[in-house]
């Protein structure tokens, strides 16, 4: 089922995720966060604090990795899966 | 066709694009630089691409470029203009690009001048760049094998997708006779492996880079693989009055006209001498001078230069028969009376070591 | 509608199954390095405008060296610092291609400054992205010729002194002088504005190749917290706090609303249209006509002829009438010229065989035939000339006679007989006519045809043909 996204939001994969901070830092709402936990391959990650994103996008262009971030505007139609992962 | 007057270095540019060239990447030097000129002239007459680069290095990265978009392509120079190029040809080496290059030798070292020489056998033949690979070297003796062994050239490039040289030197380069040219091929692309801003080419990769040292190993080793089938497949070689002969001449380019005068001219006097050319400098004709020396009892290389195929030919006879060398360099040419005394003398020194075991 | 979800573009491959590691999904760059904020911009740009399939990446060497891992487009991986030029050679070659060239500092400044440089300025349509880290990163961080002054690398452990190492290279400001480039920016891989402009000016510059308008180069500021010892907030901060001092950011040219879009077309040949085009279809040469030898003297047949004389006599020309002629006649020809520095002003000479059978040595060190046209050429070559050869020299200009009694002597005033004609420079025409009509080798029917085929400026037919003949009438 396929729903319209009432909220933004961002997801960050953490195994895809180097814990650079960049996208902590540009974030200008300040809703992403370093985890004391690592993934897989012994990087502390990037998570997202679940709420008051406003899909500006900027943490996106902020990341050097290809598909650590993906960011979830408004109005987005999605997967229902999507948005349970969130 | 009926045949035309022609300079050599005019002749490779019509035999490449006789052979579907259409792209000539190049910077002046002579004595190869008519090649550039003609190829300036004629590219564009045939939809093709001439860019004077800004240097060799330029030059052959061009060509790698166009090399890796599966169009016939080449480029042309003189020694100095090949040592700079070395590094390029490794880099085709390595990627399994097929291409053309021209090297109208001259001489050296350093500016030295520009006379014709055969100095540049060892950085042709042997590499020249780094790396375990080896490139075809094709050595035309005539204006008619400037035009008919660039065409092939092309062919054999492709056959292997290894670079291959024409090897010439300032005479055959500058030199006009009468030539017979080749028929037309149409280019064509084979979308296997290059790239050409397609859908069906996006996933190929021109790449001479394997981290991995056993996958870069694997890869030498299929490198390898194919040297040793044009070993056995593409020797070529021209053996003028071998079969009695007690004396065999070997020669390249240039030299081997000369030897051929000198054994017409010894024939007339008695004297039992052949000659052996090498058309392909790789693959060597080993075989067959290990089977000349089964009659031959000795052999004399002549090379404008201080001795370089020379020692191929030792090699290819292990010791079998002695080898000995007469050459000259810097632009001096051995006439064919210099030869002529050589062969002589050297047949004096047998006669004396027949005497001396009777 | 504006695009509602940002992810992973599909330029990049879903799986980077060419990475040789385990790990297949990250690159493998440092965390926060400034490459993989550039490949995203390039990736996102690529799919936007819907060219994946025509685009070729030209992988350099440095850190960026693997972008055939990522990229789910044609590469060539090339050595270092040549990428404009392998750009060059693929674009000529297929026009239709988009290429883009990848280069780090010390690929595009240092070792391949003269590539780009050349490149930008044949206006190439190319785009590039050049990425300035200040360093050198894949080999550890040695210094670049971006590198800042008073910058601590690994070869400028002292920090980079302006005395040993120069000023650093402003590429950027470099290629804008030049004439051909369509537009040039600098921009910086770090905060959300410079993003956003980076953005920009990365699409920019690929839409100008795509729309054919020329050469388009984006020089980006970018993050190397490895080779810096920084973590990646503080190594982008620097950048903006103190790279861009040296290095500012912003347009240095922009002429692509002002240029013409080329449009590039194949010719599509036959091959009868290639010969012609190469001009060996024949043309105005035919062997249709049979030319009738002259029945020539035992010891002048087969002659080995050696021509020589100043530069600017017209000595080659004169042997390749001769060879041509030769060869209308049906004779086996060959000619070999001196050639270089020594035919500007110097002594030139060159050698001639017209035989009936097939020419071993196209080189003639004893000629049987000499013909010389100044006083050193005589006094050069008169020795080798063959016993019962023949000597035609030019004694309006030679003071002096040929001493051998062993050899025939043909005295011809050849200079003096040219300039009775009205120019001095025919005497080689008359030294042809001369040779000709004396040995009668070959006839004046085939030599005033071979005149035709070599002369290209028809205007001198008429008093070569008439030298020709004035020499021929001397001799006879
Ligand atoms: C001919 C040659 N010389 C030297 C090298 C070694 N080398 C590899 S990468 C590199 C410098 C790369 O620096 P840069 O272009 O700034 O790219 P970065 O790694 O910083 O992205 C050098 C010197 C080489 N591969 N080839
Ligand atoms: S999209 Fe904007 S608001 Fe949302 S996490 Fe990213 S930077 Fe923060
Ligand atoms: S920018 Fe990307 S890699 Fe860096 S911490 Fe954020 S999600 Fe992870
Ligand atoms: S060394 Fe520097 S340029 Fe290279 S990957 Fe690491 S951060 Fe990036």
């Amino acid at each position: 089922m396929q729903v319209t996204l009432q909220k933004a939001f961002v997801k960050i994969d953490k195994e895809q995720c180097k814990g650079c901070t960049l996208c902590i830092e540009t974030c200008p709402v300040d809703v992403l966060k370093i985890s004391d936990r690592f993934n897989s391959r012994g990087y502390h990650y990037t998570e997202y604090v679940g709420d008051g994103c406003t899909g500006c996008g900027v943490c996106f262009y902020a990341c050097p990795e290809p598909g650590a971030i993906t960011v979830y505007k408004r109005g987005a139609i999605v997967d229902e899966e999507v948005l349970s992962e969130a | 066709m009926p045949k035309q007057l022609m300079k050599g270095n005019e002749a490779v540019v019509r035999g490449a694009i006789l052979a579907g060239c259409r792209a000539f990447f190049g910077y002046p030097i002579t004595p190869a630089s008519e090649i550039a000129e003609a190829a300036a002239l004629l590219m564009p007459e045939v939809g093709g691409v001439f860019i004077q680069a800004e240097s060799e290095v330029a030059a052959i990265n061009m060509l790698f470029g166009a090399a890796s978009g599966g169009v016939r392509a080449m480029t042309a120079s003189s020694s100095p203009g090949i040592s700079l190029m070395q590094e390029g040809v490794s880099y085709a080496a390595g990627a399994e690009l097929p291409m053309v290059i021209v090297d109208v030798m001259r001489g050296g070292p350093g500016l030295g001048n520009i006379a014709p020489e055969q100095g540049d056998y060892y950085q042709v033949v042997k590499g020249g760049g780094h790396g375990n690979y080896k490139v075809i070297v094709l050595a035309p003796n005539s204006v008619q094998e400037m035009c008919d062994l660039t065409y092939l050239a092309f062919d054999l490039a492709e056959k292997y997708r290894n670079p291959v040289y024409v090897l010439a030197d300032g005479f055959i380069g500058q030199m006009v006779e009468p030539v017979e040219f080749p028929e037309p091929k149409l280019p064509q692309i084979d979308k296997t492996w290059c790239v050409d801003g397609t859908a069906e080419t996006r996933h190929n990769l021109i790449t001479s880079i394997y981290l991995a040292p056993e996958e870069l190993e694997q890869h030498n080793l299929r490198l390898k693989e194919k040297y040793d089938r044009i070993k056995r497949e593409e020797v070529r070689y021209e053996a003028y009055k071998v079969d009695d002969a007690e004396l065999v001449l070997v020669g390249y380019g240039i030299v081997s006209r000369i030897l051929k005068s000198v054994v017409d001219i010894m024939r007339g006097d008695g004297y039992k001498v052949g000659l052996l050319r090498p058309i392909t400098l790789f693959p060597f004709p080993d075989e067959k001078i290990r089977e000349i020396a089964k009659t031959a009892q000795v052999f004399l290389v002549v090379e404008l230069s201080t001795g370089q195929m020379v020692d191929d030919v030792k090699l290819a006879l292990n010791g079998m028969r002695e080898v000995k060398f007469y050459g000259r360099c810097g632009g001096m040419v051995p006439s064919a009376e210099e030869i002529i005394e050589q062969v002589k003398s050297i047949f004096e020194e047998l006669e004396k070591e027949i005497e001396h075991q009777k | 509608m504006a695009t509602t979800i940002l992810k992973k573009p599909s330029t990049f491959y879903e799986v980077f199954t060419r990475k040789p590691d385990a790990d297949k999904i990250n690159t493998h760059y440092c965390p926060g390095c400034g490459h993989g904020k550039l490949h995203k911009l390039i990736a996102e740009a690529i799919e936007d405008l819907g060219i994946q399939d025509r685009v070729i990446i030209i992988n350099p060497v440095g850190c960026s060296v693997f972008l055939y891992y990522y990229f789910d487009t044609g590469h060539i991986q090339v050595a270092h610092g040549r990428a404009p030029a392998v750009a060059t050679g693929i674009k000529r070659v297929h026009p239709h291609s988009i290429v883009i060239s990848y280069q780090g500092d010390g690929d595009l400044a240092a070792i391949g400054g003269n590539e780009i440089l050349h490149a930008a300025n044949r206006g190439e349509h190319i785009t590039v992205f050049f990425v300035n880290n200040a360093i050198y990163g894949m080999t550890g961080g040695q210094m670049a010729p971006t590198t800042l002054p008073g910058m601590k690398t690994t070869t400028t452990p002292r920090g980079r002194d302006i005395h040993n190492e120069g000023y650093p290279l402003k590429m950027a400001e470099l290629i804008a002088t030049l004439e051909a480039p369509v537009y040039v920016e600098r921009v910086a891989l770090t905060d959300a504005k410079n993003m956003a402009k980076a953005r920009k000016a990365v699409r920019k510059a690929i839409q100008i190749q795509v729309e054919g308008k020329g050469f388009a180069f984006v020089e980006a500021l970018s993050a190397c917290p490895t080779g810096w010892g920084m973590n990646p907030p503080d190594a982008e901060r620097w950048i903006n706090e103190v790279m861009t001092k040296y290095f500012p950011l912003g347009v240095f040219k922009d002429i692509s609303d002002k240029v013409e879009p080329v449009k590039f077309e194949r010719k599509i040949l036959t091959p009868e249209d290639i010969k012609k085009a190469i001009g060996i279809d024949g043309g105005e040469i035919t062997q249709v006509k049979k030319y009738q030898r002259n029945t020539v003297a035992e010891k002048y047949k087969n002659p080995k002829i050696k021509i020589a004389g100043f530069g600017g006599q017209g000595i080659l020309l004169l042997g390749l009438v001769l060879t041509q002629a030769g060869m209308l006649e049906e004779y086996h020809v060959s000619w070999l010229p001196s050639y270089g520095p020594e035919m500007r002003g110097g002594t030139a000479n060159c050698h001639v065989n017209i035989s009936e059978t097939e020419i071993a040595s196209p080189l003639v060190s004893i000629p049987t035939v000499l013909i010389v046209m100044n006083r050193p050429s005589l006094e050069k070559f008169e020795r080798t000339v063959k016993p019962g050869g023949i000597i035609f020299y030019d004694n309006s200009l030679i003071d002096i006679e040929p001493s051998r009694k062993d050899v025939e002597v043909v005295a011809v005033p050849a200079t003096k007989i040219a300039d009775d004609l009205g120019s001095t420079k025919v005497a080689n025409m008359v030294m042809i006519g001369a040779y000709i009509g004396y040995t009668g080798i070959l006839t004046k029917e085939s030599v005033f045809d071979a005149l035709d085929m070599m002369v290209k400026r028809k205007e001198f037919n008429e008093l070569n043909r008439r030298a020709v003949e004035a020499g021929m009438k001397f001799v006879m």
